[in-house]
């Protein structure tokens, strides 16, 4: 089978489109329209996104609550997190990301083994579910004695109006530790996405800022949009260490709150994850002055300019020789499996639908092994990671992002860093480039086919006509995909394997792909006798 | 250690679930729905909802899980679903062409009050709903009950909407299947086969959930019960439905409609629940049971006989549903085990009043369903005086580990090993499955830890 790719002739993707949408009905049709684009990186396109998802589609997309509960608070070990609601939301945010945390010690605080639930009934729908939450509060308090507790609304919550955050202040008064609420209501906005940007507000209103001590280290980053899947921060955790940059915190990676009260203390912020990250990013920036910039630390080579790019920032002799150093160390075992992976993978496509940044990212570790993608999406991201920042300006707002919070920060004269706005604009005026992210669109090929929330059927034409080598998406698209006989590697678990960040990461990823690539098993699939009518009672046994 | 704040210390709670032994019902709804042939899961709600259950069902399966949902907005909370519902049956219908829509409910649209059956009825009248098609609901709100409900409301939906009494009655019964594995249910059907019995199960998730790799994805795949073999469930002799929870209001339902006579019985779990299926199967499907039928039930016991000593005495903690728990704990007093410790997030006073019967002549027994009833309080238990072996899904897992304790999964999830969809644990040879996974984890246990001198050739 993959010797014919070859041959292969690449469809026309406008084709492509016309032919998922020809089976829509014409008002779904229209609408799906705009949110696939046939690329053309030179021409500045626009993509629908952000925009709600058709009912019935079949859509990968999760809600507020996951994006809040799931994907940002959850990797943060010594914080309750309390989900006020009917059970399942709890339970299914139960371990179910892979955020490894790595507790200092025996004895330090790790809650993330834990589920916790109010387990609301239908008494508390009716009569509300407020004296439950508190008590729920006090009980958690009794037991496990944390230093904060963060409660989670689910939709019920909402619609019977219960005020998660009256009650967290009274708790808090009442037990003297950090209590607050998360509005994270399933319903709000059109995906995970909305849930990201309240976590955020609330991280940053009720923890950042809160510790001013300057700790050790001579370059103090903080590291955005890094969940720890897999065990990535770890491995950036141990190139940083090497490198000698000091980790201020981690935005949500093997994380502790006590980090995220210090975060505004470090002198750059370097985002990954732009999506679900960028408010915290940009917050730091306006209140305390600290800048930030867009990094990449999927692929080695990325990791390599990511950390050059750190490096120019601080402009110190020897922390640039140290970052080179490392570079130069790592580089050579990462080539070597490179160029073994390589010669099975060249020439190979890939197509990647997930997340809000993934989908980009990944492209460059197939870049890696000479593999391309010619078609991606998110599942919940916006224009401007598409597209790039620079058309921040012109998104309009529509009803659904309306109702999620834009927290008013001011200027904190006390705590504001002059010294890093006065480098930031010095390193500007030479081109360095801050707060900016150019998006996925402009790096992908012409003619490649963008497709932003891809539905079930979408996913089903895009194999039958691309017939890629390997699909990335998520769980719910995996056993879908490989009913075909493509291998779909999961790019929300990494199924269960990683890190793939930094270069041991890149490294475990050429593993992962030329393992899926090239098993056995999608030879085997056809019985030897399927192509083989003849076969059958072609024995004539003699008589006897 | 992974659950390092849980100590032997319980203190009351009245308000915190911690690491429950539970979910909510709308993922029973849609494991349900998957049971019926051509049937697409609807989940009228938000969309994270339909995202987690496809999710749990798929990690549990490793399968396709095709489901639906009404992707609710804050202005479709507010001002109802009814919009979203209607474009969802269009949608779905255009694209995806399945023959039946099964709608289930979320705590959202619940909450606010969504008339599911009147909004169905206004996508009928605007002719959403093509020729030959069906659309149909369970409600399911996510704060009643648990998953075992939503499973349970789901099958009596189905039970209500489809079976027809034509007056003529047919030689066949009904088996309601509580909410077993695609391999129990194929079990099932074996069992009723070897005695001659002509019957309809449903729902039927063999040949859905345990697909063979072809290829080629099949959205509807081959299996499920059928719409002819739901219409004709009305003329059948008989109901029986195995399992108390998950399938009396279905049986119930039916012979509302259609005056089909029912008994519920336990979930053929072990030797003795099995003996009981066996009987029923016996006087209301008027067959003889089959040599075969004896042989199965003989190997097990012949195996018991072999092995007895492994397992007696062996105190066992176990969590999970009560239609499993029941027959469970029976087995295992049945093998001379000491089910000492059982929870189930799950309400209803029969639990108790089973149990208590079950484990009469075993003191020492803790058991406890419904609120509160969770992971933690059993962990709190095992902490104060350990046990030999942990019976239950996934999350049994970390307590295994702390508590460095024999575990066998069982029940759902199980997101961490195969095997729960191919080979039964229901029958006389699920039984027999079940001791040997039990001896093996047991005997394994003492094989890497015993003293070398007391490492056995031979056991």
């Amino acid at each position: 089978m993959k010797s014919e790719k070859s041959r292969y002739i690449m469809p026309d993707a406008e084709d492509v489109k016309q032919e998922i949408l020809q089976k829509y009905p014409a008002k779904v049709a229209k609408k799906r329209a705009k949110s696939m684009v046939v690329n053309d990186p030179e021409a500045g396109q626009e993509i629908q996104a952000n925009v709600r998802t058709i009912p019935g589609i079949i859509t990968q997309r999760g809600c507020t609550y996951a994006g809040c509960k799931g994907v940002v608070l959850g990797p943060t070990r010594d914080i309750i997190n309390l989900v006020h609601g009917p059970i399942g939301c709890s339970f299914y945010a139960w371990l179910t990301r892979r955020n490894q945390t790595k507790p200092p010690t025996e004895q330090s605080e790790n809650f993330m083994t834990y589920c916790f639930s109010t387990d609301m009934q239908d008494s508390n729908i009716v009569f509300g579910g407020e004296l439950k939450l508190k008590e729920a509060i006090r009980e958690a308090y009794a037991i496990f004695k944390p230093k904060a507790i963060g409660v989670f609304s689910t939709c019920p919550v909402g619609l019977i109006g219960d005020d998660v955050h009256a009650v967290s202040k009274e708790m808090q008064e009442e037990l003297g530790i950090k209590i607050f609420g998360f509005s994270c209501e399933g319903y709000k906005g059109v995906s995970q996405s909305a849930g990201h940007h309240i976590a955020n507000n609330q991280i940053f209103k009720h923890l950042v800022g809160l510790d001013d001590e300057v700790k050790g280290g001579k370059f103090r980053i903080n590291l955005l949009g890094e969940y720890n899947i897999g065990g990535d921060a770890f491995e950036l955790e141990r190139i940083f260490d090497e490198v000698g940059i000091s980790l201020v915190s981690t935005f949500s990676g093997n994380s502790s709150i006590d980090q995220f009260t210090n975060a505004h203390t470090a002198d750059l912020s370097a985002v990954m994850c732009h999506r679900s990250i960028n408010y915290i990013a940009e917050m730091l920036e306006k209140k305390y002055g600290v800048p930030w910039i867009k990094v990449n630390f999927i692929g080695a080579e990325a990791t390599a300019k990511s950390l050059r790019k750190i490096a120019d920032y601080f402009g110190d002799t020897e922390l640039t020789a140290k970052v080179e150093a490392v570079i130069a160390k790592e580089m050579p075992e990462v080539n070597a499996i490179k160029d073994v992976v390589k010669k099975r993978s060249e020439g190979k496509i890939a197509m990647m639908f997930v997340g809000g940044s993934r989908a980009h990212h990944y492209q460059e570790l197939f870049n890696e092994i000479g593999m391309s993608t010619v078609s991606a999406g998110y599942e919940f991201a916006h224009r401007d990671d598409y597209e790039g920042r620079h058309v921040l300006p012109g998104i309009k707002v529509d009803a659904d992002s309306r109702n999620i919070e834009e927290l008013e920060v001011q200027k904190e004269d006390e705590k504001y860093r002059a010294d890093l706005v006065a480098k930031k604009t010095k390193l500007s005026e030479s081109g360095y480039r801050f707060s900016d992210y150019d998006g996925m669109m402009p790096e992908m090929k012409k003619g490649s086919l963008v497709i932003d929330d891809i539905s079930h059927w979408e996913t089903e034409k895009l194999i039958e006509y691309y017939k890629p080598d390997i699909f990335c998406a998520g769980i719910k698209e995996k056993y879908v995909v490989q009913k075909h006989g493509i291998p779909l590697k999961q790019l929300h678990s990494y199924d269960y394997g990683g890190p793939y960040a930094g270069f041991k990461g890149a490294i475990n990823f050429y593993k992962d792909i030329d393992m899926q690539l090239n098993s056995k098993v999608w030879k085997m699939i056809k019985a030897p006798w399927e192509n083989e009518p003849e076969l059958v009672g072609s024995v004539a046994y003699a008589e006897y | 250690m992974l659950l390092r704040h849980t100590t032997s210390e319980i203190k009351d709670r009245t308000a915190l679930t911690v690491n429950p032994a539970k979910t909510c019902q709308p993922v029973g709804a849609m494991y349900a729905a998957l049971g019926f042939h051509g049937c697409l899961p609807h989940s009228h709600g938000s969309q994270g909802c339909c995202s987690y259950h496809r999710t749990a069902l798929t990690r549990h399966y490793k399968e396709p899980v095709m489901a639906a949902t009404s992707s609710f907005t804050e202005g479709s909370a507010v001002f109802g679903g009814q919009a979203n519902l209607v474009q969802a049956v269009e949608t779905i219908f255009a694209i995806y062409e399945p023959d039946i829509i099964a709608v289930h409910t979320t705590c959202l649209s619940e909450t606010i009050g969504d008339d599911v059956n009147q909004i169905l009825q206004k996508a009928r009248d605007e002719d959403k709903v093509p020729k030959g098609k069906y659309v149909m609901h369970a409600s399911t709100p996510s704060y009643v009950g648990s998953h075992v409900t939503g499973y349970a409301n789901m099958v009596k939906g189905f039970a209500s909407y489809f079976p027809v009494s034509t007056g003529k009655k047919l030689n066949q019964i009904n088996i309601i299947s509580g909410w077993i594995e695609p391999s129990d249910m194929r079990e099932i059907k074996r069992i009723v086969s070897s005695m001659g019995i002509k019957f309809v199960m449903f729902p039927d998730t063999s040949d859905v959930l345990d697909n063979p790799m072809t290829g080629k994805f099949v959205m509807y795949p081959k299996g499920g019960t059928t719409i002819p073999e739901m219409l004709s469930t009305g003329d059948s002799k008989f109901t029986i439905g195995l399992g108390h929870w998950a399938t009396t209001d279905a049986a119930v339902a039916l012979d509302n409609k259609c005056k089909v006579r029912f008994e519920v019985g336990d979930l053929p779990i072990g030797l003795r629940a099995t003996d009981r299926f066996i009987k029923l199967l016996s006087k209301f499907g008027t067959a003889s049971v089959p040599e075969s039928v004896n042989d199965d039930r003989g190997r097990l016991i012949d195996v018991i006989s072999d092995m007895h000593q492994y397992l007696y005495g062996k105190r066992v903690a176990l969590f999970g549903d009560p239609d499993q728990l029941i027959p469970m704990t029976e087995f295992l007093l049945d093998l001379d085990m000491k089910p000492v410790y059982i929870v189930s997030g799950t309400p209803g006073n029969d639990f108790s009043s089973r149990m208590e019967k079950l484990l009469a002549n075993l003191p020492e027994a803790k058991y406890k369903n419904g609120a509160n009833a969770d992971m933690f309080l059993l962990h709190q238990w095992i902490k104060q005086e350990p046990v030999d072996l942990i019976i239950g899904n996934t999350y049994g897992k970390y307590i295994a580990r702390d508590e460095k304790i024999p575990f066998l999964r069982f029940g759902f999830p199980i997101l961490d090993r195969i095997g729960h969809s191919y080979f039964p644990s229901v029958g006389y040879t699920g039984a027999l499955r079940l001791v040997e996974k039990m001896l093996s984890l047991i005997m394994d246990k003492q094989d890497m830890e015993c003293p070398e001198e007391k490492v056995e050739l031979v056991m």
